[in-house]
């Protein structure tokens, strides 16, 4: 039985230790917000696992480059790994949203541009596991990821452009075409430590599930070496 | 230098000759691979058959789903038309790659001597050319059941530039699709997330022509369709090789 290396120990220790931080900050620290109250809370975890997302998905799209130019099978394990975490973010940043939302623009959803882009990228890398698990030859699962993960990425600013010009030639009636519109606020400077607090925090949550999740795809494929050789002797 | 110059200047006539041999070649083995598209549909009119038959009933569908009246008309009829195209194209797409991967003929065009990216233009015109077929049927039906004249230079130009961004993704993905287990159900998750900024510029821009908006008003969409087709051509031109290699 291979240990878990200690660096990674120690990192998972300082993450867990630094996000009890980041929810005391957001949570205690940061003053309330004039007019939203404590609901305005939610932002802070909000943004910062937006940004995990769109980064695990920059990621997926830079291996998988790197992947097709080199053809080595570690790249394409980060690839999977980086958009296996980036699904979870993004899906905690539409929740989040939503919770936010329901007092605030009092709807849980309107079709405003950020929050359909998001959605759409959820659905294209939803598609990029499916993708994957249509294949079996590992070789051509990785190039088929790495291709559609460079595709899917390029089709998403794009998506936001589109929708975009399509709100703001049609303005919409009900809650707000412009999120800062409804909901806006300044932040004090506070409230802009326990913001960039839980930008870092989140960053090295995804540094910390990337290694474990390389390390168990590691575990996994020796596993299966071992069961071919037993069947095999 | 005298007799060093005239020997560079042969030796760049052979290269620009070989260069301008090889394109001409390039654009020979495209032809001959939208030539055996044509000839086997011609042959067999399978595809466009089934096309035209799906999309008429996707249509007749609309018709009973959002009760086609005049007033609701006019302002659906781009969704319409590009809903139908697109559920028809995914048909074409997926029919098309799998004809080439059952038969083995896939093989074939791989192992013949020609650039990998030659039978990717070749597959994405052949389906362009179905796909402009079947809306070119479309359109006068839809025109008369409805009474709608759809016959504008604008919509037309329009309907081609989204026709050719369609065909550009759909062909690529529609060749990683038809590899996988899944691959029928594969294509339309692979394709429409990522055709969404196509088909909503799309669908716009048809609106605007039809119902006689403004130019300054359609173009941003005009802009972004175009940009949508040069930007993904050129990553299935990049990216086609990854994709057949054995």
């Amino acid at each position: 039985m291979e240990r878990t290396p200690k660096a990674l120990v120690v990192l998972t220790w300082v993450t867990s230790a630094v996000f009890v931080v980041a929810l005391y900050l957001v949570l205690f620290w940061a003053p309330q917000e004039a007019i939203m109250g404590d609901v305005q809370r939610v932002f802070y975890f909000h943004v910062a696992a937006g940004w995990v997302g769109a980064l695990a998905f920059l990621v997926t799209a830079i291996v998988g480059g790197i992947y097709l130019a080199r053809g080595e099978q570690r790249w394409d394990m980060i690839a999977v790994a980086s958009v296996e975490i980036g699904i979870v973010f993004t899906f905690i940043n539409i929740v989040t949203g939503s919770i936010w939302a329901r007092p605030i623009w009092n709807t849980w959803w309107t079709w405003d541009p950020r929050l359909v882009t998001a959605t759409i990228m959820l659905l294209i890398y939803i598609a990029y596991i499916m993708l994957r698990q249509g294949i079996e030859d590992p070789d051509r699962r990785a190039r088929f990821g790495a291709v559609y993960g460079i595709v899917g990425f390029i089709s998403v600013p794009l998506t936001f452009l589109s929708i975009r010009i399509f709100r703001t030639i049609h303005p919409i009636v009900v809650g707000s075409s412009d999120p800062t519109a409804q909901g806006a606020f300044d932040m004090t400077a506070d409230m802009r430590v326990a913001f960039f607090f839980s930008l870092f925090t989140f960053t090295l949550i995804y540094i910390t599930l990337l290694w474990h999740r390389l390390r168990l795809q590691n575990l996994m494929e020796k596993i299966e070496e071992r069961k071919l050789t037993a069947l095999s002797s | 230098m005298s007799e060093i110059h005239p020997t560079s200047e042969l030796v760049e006539q052979k290269i620009e000759t070989r260069a301008d041999g090889s394109l001409r070649a390039y654009l020979r083995s495209i032809a001959a691979i939208v030539w055996k598209d044509l000839a086997a549909e011609f042959r067999s009119r399978e595809l466009i058959g089934a096309m035209l038959v799906f999309a008429a009933l996707v249509i007749l569908i609309f018709n009973f789903a959002l009760e086609l009246d005049i007033r609701t008309r006019e302002a659906v009829t781009s969704g319409v038309l590009w809903v139908t195209f697109a559920f028809a194209g995914t048909l074409g797409l997926n029919r098309s790659m799998a004809i080439e991967k059952d038969r083995g003929c896939l093989d074939g065009l791989l192992l013949a001597p020609v650039d990998r990216n030659a039978i990717y233009f070749g597959k994405a015109i052949g389906n362009l050319f179905f796909m402009l077929i079947v809306e070119a049927i479309i359109l006068p039906m839809y025109s008369v059941l409805y009474n709608v004249n759809l016959f504008q230079p604008g919509l037309i130009f329009v309907i081609l530039l989204g026709s050719i961004g369609y065909t550009a993704v759909g062909t690529l993905l529609a060749s990683m699709a038809v590899q996988a287990r899944t691959r029928d159900m594969l294509l339309p998750i692979l394709l429409f997330p990522v055709l969404i900024p196509l088909l909503l510029a799309a669908v716009k821009a048809s609106n605007g022509f039809l119902l006689g908006f403004e130019m300054a008003e359609i173009m941003p969409w005009i802009n972004v369709m175009i940009a949508y087709d040069v930007i993904f051509i050129a990553v299935a031109f990049m990216v086609f090789d990854f994709i057949v290699e054995e």
